[in-house]
């Protein structure tokens, strides 16, 4: 996922800058931690642990509470993952329609499992409980791209566009 | 304050308003097994080995965390009760190893303990279990997260002296566990081996490497003693087995009550009679120093000796 | 005058510093502080350009952009569209709008004409050139694009007349697909804000929570509780804060009308959270959206700003000395946060673990405070009853659940979509009248209702009522009112399972009975479907099922048994025949079907022997083929690909 902040942060440095942005941002906001790891991933992609020191460090709140946040929610990611995530929908109206199969059609194409990314990082496979979208079972998303009625084929077709 | 009055067990009992089930049936002498409750530290509700069954609700409350109320009518051990606690006792087991044998903590198991009296005899579950890796990186506290049964005393009692909180809830789900930051060792963490921890695990999960092998908790006499190296009292267990001091354990941590490796250490030399070498971290290496060193006392011993010696 | 909520001439004062109280009223039937014909014209022509009379001859286009229909390419229909009106000279005289969802997904791209409200379906970029020259130009119907039942072959021309829509009540989705969700102007041109209007000039915060009561609104996110009643506890509630919180962390499997109401009408949820926050003293709310509805959340931010651009949120609300503050938290992926305590726990930051009530979030909410939570749903109801008073709503639906609900119909069933009907319909109603049936001639088998917490009903239930009371009776409950349609080829064993797998992985861990009970739970059940099941698994599910019902922490794992208990109270002779036969009555369960070859029927093709992935098929050319069921993966490949119907599964 690219960055939506605005801001080029091809370095160290100015994503640092853009971390302390954000930071300061919440500064005075009550419950800060959860939104400010959401930026902090927007930048960096994943999660490094000094990242999480310095969130810590900068709200005040113990390292191992920060860490218990992250590692509760699916969201945040302690590795880095591929440019182009992949989530494959597993709510119930895709599972009667065939979700498994399309998961398998992708996992093989790629040649990585469940929550695996590609040598090239350019694709990470995960999967979502529901995306919401039922009504196009089976359904996957790609990136904020939401793509329906999906076979196998066509799913492995489809990621082709995402260099 | 107001009193409510209620009937546990068909036993009337008059205790005053804000009162738990829990402490209200300890009131009237009923027993209730809790894994994760602690007096000490705000009300948690998880473990749910506590339930009992309360006239007019429709599941079973946690009684550790239900506020008596007039006219409440309280069963402590009925047959739904029963099946609840032995069908988790059998959870906790499935997901626990059957090492009792070797267990440090036998005879001194809460699992073991409620597992005899309801007649538990083993895992009711066949299916997976966790594997993790022993912790023995230090040379104090040996952590087997397998035996871990997620109650949360252990973290939550750490995070009650500032600065610390050192472990914490991690992952989720059956994954879930009490972990140090990126789910390292206690050595590469910055745990400060105060014993806090070990003081409330009702489990085997965490126990005292410098006790290990020494004695059965039932060969072994616990005698109070308030360590006085610095004002904030802390109470700690001299462990007394065949009349000689083999260890000694940190007390309750109680409010204030902070529990420190050096308060632990100090009284282990003064006590026992063949204390081991103390192990301080030195660049991030767990070394044997001196005792004069691990107690912080070098200069002022030296200045002790130039002053009496004299 | 650029828009609807523009002052009309400089007589007007109203901005959001300095509100005026007559603002919302105004914008339809003013200009109320003066008499300007030329004022009210301009008020006029903006409220008919929104909605075109009937006999109106200028034309709107109205595409769908709700989630489903901009997967199936509703984007690029706009700029098609664009270019073919432009190319035509039409670029100025035909409005394109782009709406929320319409809920009938399947036919999606969806595409409105009005006002004539014809209604075309499946629309691709391709047939963009034949509607503008064939309809918007020749005023003639584009025949093959207009919804066909697929029952009786009739075609319906109006949106009105399609059978998925005609027995429907939509309240709540009245302005999904109608109204440009990015425009605040198009939400009051539907009489939005006149309900938050109505409460802060008419009554006072009790008469609001009396109008609620009155209204028998019951929450829409899964247990039920009176609205009104819960309204009424937070406005007792002792407190210098107080707080109102939106539940959009819409997360069951299956159901996705919060973010249709979200992404079509978010004004409607912003209005309902308003009045609440008026009626119980609050002047602070959280939405709490799913990061996964990444469109919902925008909409939202959207919604807001306009709304406190426009001064009908904010400080000192249309001088009413009422002020109300929005923020947005996005959600970080835990189906848990669902649960009240949890949802309120990660809004403070932290691990959404549910708390223990009592403390109920009324008396001890958000940071301790009295907060009052509730769902999208049920927020987006409130505007109408604060509109037409609770009395009128309350003489829609049953004696115990009044007005209607929304159910995400999906499944096995011809149209699958968001459904919103009067409480109290049957459940046939809802399957056949609505959803057209089973597609294939299949046979209905069960309905799955109430997501994994709720439970699947048989065919002998099919009359029921479908209210909270009966359904909860039947042992499912109306969750947050995902419907799943089964027919004879879904096995109940794995649809159990399929739901444990779900509640499993998103257990908090927090509590025993969850954590390791459903753990425990889906072994059983994987066992089962895999053959290797035994009787007294039964007894032992029937055990488990009833210690972690009476004794998880939170509502989300004391239901999390209901698709097991439902599906051995109404099905156990599927899981029975999975244990002592080892056979799928269904033929889903992958383990035990067994592929063979009619050798009567076997053309000696090979066409089955090139394309198994296993080598597990032998024979000589035009010889009957032989499957070799040690090798064989049960794959299907072969039994998709055989001209001959001889490869037969069971």
């Amino acid at each position: 996922m690219t960055c939506q902040c605005g801001h080029a942060h091809n370095d160290d440095g100015a994503k640092q800058e853009a971390l302390q942005k954000a930071m300061d941002k919440y500064k005075t906001v009550k419950g800060a931690l959860i939104p400010i790891l959401q930026e902090a991933q927007e930048i960096y992609g994943y999660l490094p642990k000094e990242v999480m020191q310095q969130i810590s460090r900068g709200l005040s709140i113990p390292f191992s509470k920060t860490f218990g946040v992250v590692t509760f929610y699916a969201q945040f990611h302690l590795k880095p993952r591929g440019r182009n995530i992949i989530r494959i929908c597993q709510g119930t109206a895709c599972h009667v329609r065939g979700a498994s199969k399309v998961f398998d059609g992708v996992s093989a194409k790629l040649g990585v499992g469940k929550n695996g990314t590609t040598q090239d990082l350019r694709y990470t496979l995960e999967t979502v409980a529901c995306l919401g979208a039922c009504g196009l079972a089976p359904v996957m998303m790609v990136n904020d791209d939401t793509h329906g009625r999906l076979t196998p084929d066509k799913a492995a077709g489809t990621l082709e566009k995402y260099e | 304050m107001a009193n409510v009055t209620l009937t546990i067990n068909g036993i009337k009992v008059i205790v005053s308003k804000g009162t738990t089930v829990l402490d209200a049936a300890a009131r009237a002498g009923f027993f209730i097994p809790t894994f994760c409750h602690d007096p000490e530290i705000p009300r948690f509700g998880a473990c749910r080995i506590c339930v009992v069954e309360i006239a007019g609700m429709r599941n079973l409350p946690a009684s550790c965390v239900t506020e008596a109320t007039e006219g409440m009518v309280v069963n402590t051990e009925s047959p739904a009760v029963a099946e609840a606690r032995k069908t988790i006792l059998e959870m906790l087991l499935a997901n626990h190893p059957q090492d009792c044998l070797t267990c440090e903590k036998n005879g001194d198991c809460r699992l073991q303990d409620y597992s005899f009296r309801y007649g538990v005899k083993g895992p009711g579950f066949e299916g997976k279990r966790h594997e993790y890796p022993l912790d023995d990186s230090n040379p104090y506290i040996v952590r087997d997260m397998n035996k871990c049964i997620l109650c949360g005393r252990c973290a939550r009692t750490c995070a009650q002296v500032e600065g610390r909180a050192v472990i914490d809830f991690t992952y989720r789900g059956f994954d879930t566990k009490i972990a140090p930051p990126m789910d390292t060792t206690l050595a590469e963490s910055d745990c400060v081996y105060c014993g806090r921890c070990l003081a409330v695990c009702p489990v085997g999960a965490l126990t005292y490497k410098r006790m290990a092998g020494k004695g059965r908790a039932w060969e072994i006499e616990k005698k109070p003693v308030t360590c006085t190296f610095c004002d904030s009292g802390c109470l700690f267990d001299l462990n007394i087995k065949d009349g000689k001091v083999i260890g000694v354990t940190a007390g309750s941590p109680g409010q204030g009550r902070p529990l420190c490796l050096k308060g632990r250490l100090g009284l282990e030399l003064l006590y026992c009679d063949d204390p081991a070498d103390p192990q301080m971290k030195r660049d991030g290496e767990f070394v044997k120093v001196s005792w004069s060193d691990a107690l912080g006392l070098d200069g002022v011993l030296d200045k002790i000796r130039k002053i009496e010696g004299k | 005058m650029k828009n609807l909520m523009d002052k009309c001439c400089d007589k007007c004062t109203h901005t959001a510093f300095f509100p005026c109280k007559d603002y919302i009223k105004c914008r339809k039937e003013g200009p109320i502080c003066h008499q300007d014909e030329a004022c009210k014209q301009k008020r006029a022509d903006f409220l008919g350009d929104i909605h075109l009379a009937a006999d109106s001859d200028k034309r709107q286009v109205l595409i769908c952009a709700g989630t489903g229909c901009n997967s199936s390419g509703s984007g690029r229909l706009v700029k098609k569209l664009q270019e073919e009106l432009a190319a035509n000279g039409l670029a100025d005289k035909i409005k394109i709008k782009i709406t929320g969802c319409h809920g009938f997904c399947e036919q999606g791209p969806l595409m409105i004409i009005e006002p004539l409200k014809t209604f075309y379906t499946r629309v691709d970029e391709n047939d963009v050139a034949e509607i503008v020259a064939k309809d918007l130009i020749g005023g003639e119907l584009v025949e093959r694009l207009l919804y066909k039942d697929p029952n009786t072959v009739e075609t319906a021309k109006t949106y009105e007349t399609v059978p998925f829509y005609a027995r429907q009540k939509r309240l709540v989705l009245h302005n999904c697909g109608h109204i440009n969700p990015e425009e605040l102007s198009d939400y009051v041109a539907s009489d939005g804000y006149f309900g938050l209007t109505r409460a802060l000039f008419e009554k006072t915060p009790d008469q609001v929570v009396e109008e609620v009561k009155t209204s028998g609104l019951r929450g829409r996110g899964g247990a039920g509780f009176p609205t009104g009643m819960k309204w009424g506890f937070v406005k007792q509630a002792q407190g210098d804060k107080k707080y109102v919180v939106c539940n959009a962390d819409e997360g069951d499997p299956g159901a996705f009308m919060d973010r249709s109401v979200l992404e079509g009408d978010p004004h409607a949820v912003l209005e309902g959270m308003a009045i609440c926050g008026y009626a119980v003293g609050a002047d602070e709310g959280y939405l709490y959206v799913r990061a996964e509805y990444p469109l919902a959340i925008q909409r939202l931010k959207i919604a807001i700003a306009q709304a406190e651009e426009y001064g009908v949120l904010g400080d000192n609300i249309m001088n009413s000395g009422f002020s109300f503050h929005l923020k947005i938290k996005a959600g970080a992926g835990a189906f848990v946060c669902g649960e009240e305590t949890a949802l309120l726990t990660s809004i403070e930051g932290n691990r959404g673990m549910p708390r223990v009530r009592p403390p109920f979030p009324a008396n001890s909410g958000l940071w301790g405070k009295p907060t009052c939570l509730n769902n999208v749903e049920t927020f987006a109801n409130v505007p109408q009853i604060l509109r037409n008073g609770g009395a009128w709503y309350a003489s829609m639906g049953t004696e115990k659940s009044k007005g209607t609900k929304i159910f995400a119909l999906t499944g096995k069933v011809n149209n699958t979509g968001l459904v919103e009907v009067a409480m109290g319909m049957t459940m046939r109603d809802i399957i056949f009248a609505i959803g057209g049936g089973i597609p294939g001639g299949k046979k209905f088998k069960a309905v799955q209702i109430g997501g994994p917490s709720g439970g699947c009903l048989p065919d002998e239930l099919l009359d029921l009522s479908v209210d909270y009371d009966s359904l909860t009776s039947a042992g499912a409950m109306m969750g947050s009112g995902g419907l799943v349609v089964m027919d004879e080829t879904t096995c109940m064993v794995d649809i159990a399972r399929y739901f444990l797998t779900f509640t499993q992985s998103e257990s908090c861990g927090k509590c025993t009975p969850c954590r390791e009970g459903t753990t425990r739970m889906l072994e059983i059940l994987t066992r089962i479907c895999n053959g290797e099941g035994k009787m007294e698994d039964i007894d032992t599910l029937d055990r488990i099922t009833r210690v972690v019902k009476n004794t998880a922490l939170c509502g989300l794992g004391q239901t999390c048994p209901n698709p097991i208990i439902s599906t051995l109270r109404y099905f156990k002779d599927e899981y029975i025949a999975h244990i002592q036969e080892k056979r799928c009555p269904a033929g889903a369960c992958t383990a035990l079907l067994t592929y063979t070859i009619n050798a009567e029927k076997c053309k000696g093709c090979g066409k089955c022997l090139r394309s198994c992935p296993a080598e597990a098929i032998t024979g000589e050319k035009k010889q009957p083929h032989v499957i070799d069921a040690a090798k064989c993966i049960k794959c299907g490949s072969c039994i998709t690909g055989c001209k001959f119907n001889a490869i037969e599964r069971g």
